[in-house]
């Protein structure tokens, strides 16, 4: 790799790179930080609301309603588990393919992923109906011997959802525990000391337990790899198992596994280039990373634009006329053609801002680009589902789609949820890995030594 | 280990040095401790093969072994139901939970087979009472000698290590 004198700025000692990284554990809590936890915990408190006033009324507060059967919760529901994959995207495919610049940005990725996770998982929930009832999708005997439809996508998800949730837990978990041993031996505090020697379990680094854990963290990447595919595999699924002109594709996979990853990208690059000035971490998170990413964006969006013209392509090549009425009329002439083509634009034009190495290095570019793409990411995803319902089969059942104040309560206080456990980990989780960037630096000395 | 000699270092080199010199002397029962991965380490205390990998794919035949009955048993057997004249024994339907289960089943197996094998959680050591030890997760490097090492001669051996470049040596148990 051309970039790799700029993996990292200088060759920061061991010292200092434990303590750039642990300063905002230990540093005096900032009046930014209470500023942005107060704001996303009004979001969490938004959440809980109108969560609970979904519970007390029922989901006819939404605006939910047939032809358009689903609306906010799968949209957001599927925009943000395709943020979660670009997380285990950078932490596992690339772990796999040995692409040391990764070990500096993935503890962030990876813990963006478990938070979108969170979210993700509230969604189907809530759309259930009756969330009270979600266990009889798991196949326990039930005493009126009903069991899950394994035909239906509903259990494809609740399999993948949960799996995808609790391996990306082990593996975030398994890479933080040498680094929750560092914390444990340079805490202030005897109380601090202890909660971080208990998520330590006793870690000493010896050489057995760094060999173990090499090939524990790559067998579980291995295993996450495909997983992510799978995941977003089911997550398209289900869609292209009904018969809905606009979701029934054979493309609809690999499209959607793209457009998580270009998605999930984009949320990285937001959260990062803050924490990377905030924390003054531009030595280890250098302009060389925000170049990959970029790179990536670039690639990925590539692959979204392919995606964008084979469907419609297919459409009319189908020769089917509900087909070719909802990709070449309904979408972008229809009532929501502003999402429809604001969404193309974005996702189609920005990333080609990405061919000039100025712009790729550049954190204002680049933070305005992403988070433009992480909303129309989110439009996509609002354009697949609700312009394929709106206008079905018989017009006589066409039927305009607005969200009521309920669907935006709840699609903001997932924000404010994931911004606010974000803030809690950044203020009391190791941001950066620890072990891997000092291996990296002896590495990166040994190789300009020969 | 747990008792023996535990010797400091400055750097990471001067650590895998050390250990090849008391390999050369015939000594075992080494251990090293650094607060990263060093390239070289597990081969220069003598590697030992890990039986993660073996309980990895263990755990994944199982989960997806029990993922494709679970649903064969309940949509198949147990309790048929005709969804639209679709087969009731509908393997493809049934194989994206079988790979989860796969998936599930494996990390779960690795994680705790890593567990176990290295018998963590153990929140205390004889290491930690070492001065200086709780340097090792920061920027210090550790060669050990283990008291049960058939050659382990305290006296030599702290003389030997100092003359590698030990910064110190401590001396953790009464053998």
């Amino acid at each position: 790799m051309a970039d790799q004198p700029e993996m990292m700025v200088g060759r920061p000692d061991d010292a200092r790179i434990t303590e750039e990284v642990l300063a905002p554990l230990w540093e005096r809590t900032r009046r930014g930080w209470w500023w942005l936890l107060a704001i996303s915990g009004a979001g969490v408190v938004l959440l809980i609301v109108t969560v609970t006033y979904t519970l007390w009324m029922g989901p006819g507060v939404w605006g939910t309603n047939i032809p358009v059967a689903w609306a906010y919760p799968i949209i957001n529901f599927v925009w943000w588990i395709g943020i979660g994959h670009a997380g285990t995207f950078i932490s596992a495919f690339l772990v796999l393919l040995n692409q040391r610049w990764r070990s500096s940005i993935n503890r962030v990725a990876e813990a963006m992923t478990l938070f979108a996770l969170v979210n993700a998982g509230l969604f189907p929930l809530l759309h259930l109906g009756r969330p009270w009832f979600f266990y009889w999708l798991l196949p326990y005997p039930t005493r009126f011997q009903v069991w899950p439809q394994y035909k239906s996508t509903l259990p494809w998800d609740v399999a993948a959802v949960s799996t995808y949730f609790l391996v990306s837990l082990l593996f975030w978990y398994l890479g933080l525990v040498p680094d929750f041993a560092t914390a444990r031996d340079r805490a202030p505090t005897r109380f601090r000391r202890r909660v971080y020697g208990v998520f330590a379990l006793g870690w000493r680094g010896a050489a057995e337990q760094w060999q173990r854990h090499r090939i524990t963290y790559l067998l579980l990447a291995g295993l996450a790899t495909p997983l992510v595919i799978s995941v977003h595999s089911v997550v398209s699924l289900d869609f292209a198992i009904a018969l809905l002109p606009g979701w029934h594709s054979a493309i609809f996979p690999p499209y959607f596994v793209v457009g998580a990853i270009f998605s999930g990208l984009g949320m990285v690059l937001v959260l990062l280039l803050p924490v990377r000035a905030v924390f003054k971490l531009k030595d280890l998170i250098t302009d060389a990373h925000l170049d990959a990413l970029a790179k990536l964006i670039l690639v990925t969006g590539w692959m979204l634009t392919y995606s964008y013209v084979i469907e419609s392509f297919l459409a009319w090549y189908s020769g089917d006329l509900f087909e070719r009425y909802t990709y070449l009329f309904a979408r972008p002439f229809g009532a929501y053609a502003w999402v429809y083509w604001s969404m193309t634009a974005v996702n189609v034009l920005v990333p080609q801002l990405f061919w000039w190495k100025r712009l790729r290095r550049n954190p204002v570019v680049l933070f305005i680009a992403s988070l433009l793409i992480v909303l129309a990411m989110w439009a996509e995803r609002f354009v697949i589902i609700v312009t394929s319902e709106y206008h079905d089969f018989l017009p006589s059942s066409w039927h305009f789609y607005a969200p009521t104040w309920v669907d935006w309560g709840i699609l903001l206080g997932s924000v404010g949820l994931f911004v606010f456990l974000f803030l809690l980990f950044l203020r009391f989780v190791p941001a950066i890995p620890l072990g891997e960037t000092k291996k990296l630096r002896y590495q990166l000395e040994h190789e300009e030594a020969r | 280990m747990r008792t023996g000699l535990y010797a400091e270092f400055e750097s990471p080199d001067a650590m895998l040095a050390a250990l090849r010199a008391l390999r050369e002397r015939g000594i075992e029962r080494l251990e090293g401790f650094a607060p990263y991965d060093v390239p070289g380490l597990i081969e220069a205390v003598g590697v030992r093969r890990s039986r993660i990998p073996a309980a990895t794919f263990v755990g994944g035949l199982f989960g997806a072994v029990a993922a494709f009955l679970i649903q064969t048993y309940a949509n198949a057997w147990h309790y048929p139901l005709n969804a639209g004249g679709r087969p009731t024994f509908a393997v493809p339907s049934f194989i994206f939970s079988t790979f989860e289960g796969m998936v599930i089943c494996a990390s779960f197996a690795a994680v705790i087979a890593f567990l176990i094998s290295l018998r963590l959680p153990e929140l205390w050591h004889p290491a930690f009472e070492v001065e200086g030890f709780d340097r090792v997760s920061t920027d210090r490097f550790f060669v050990g000698v283990d008291d049960r090492d058939p050659l382990y001669d305290p006296a030599a051996q702290t003389r030997l290590l100092e003359e590698l470049g030990a910064t110190h040596v401590y001396r953790v148990g009464g053998r």
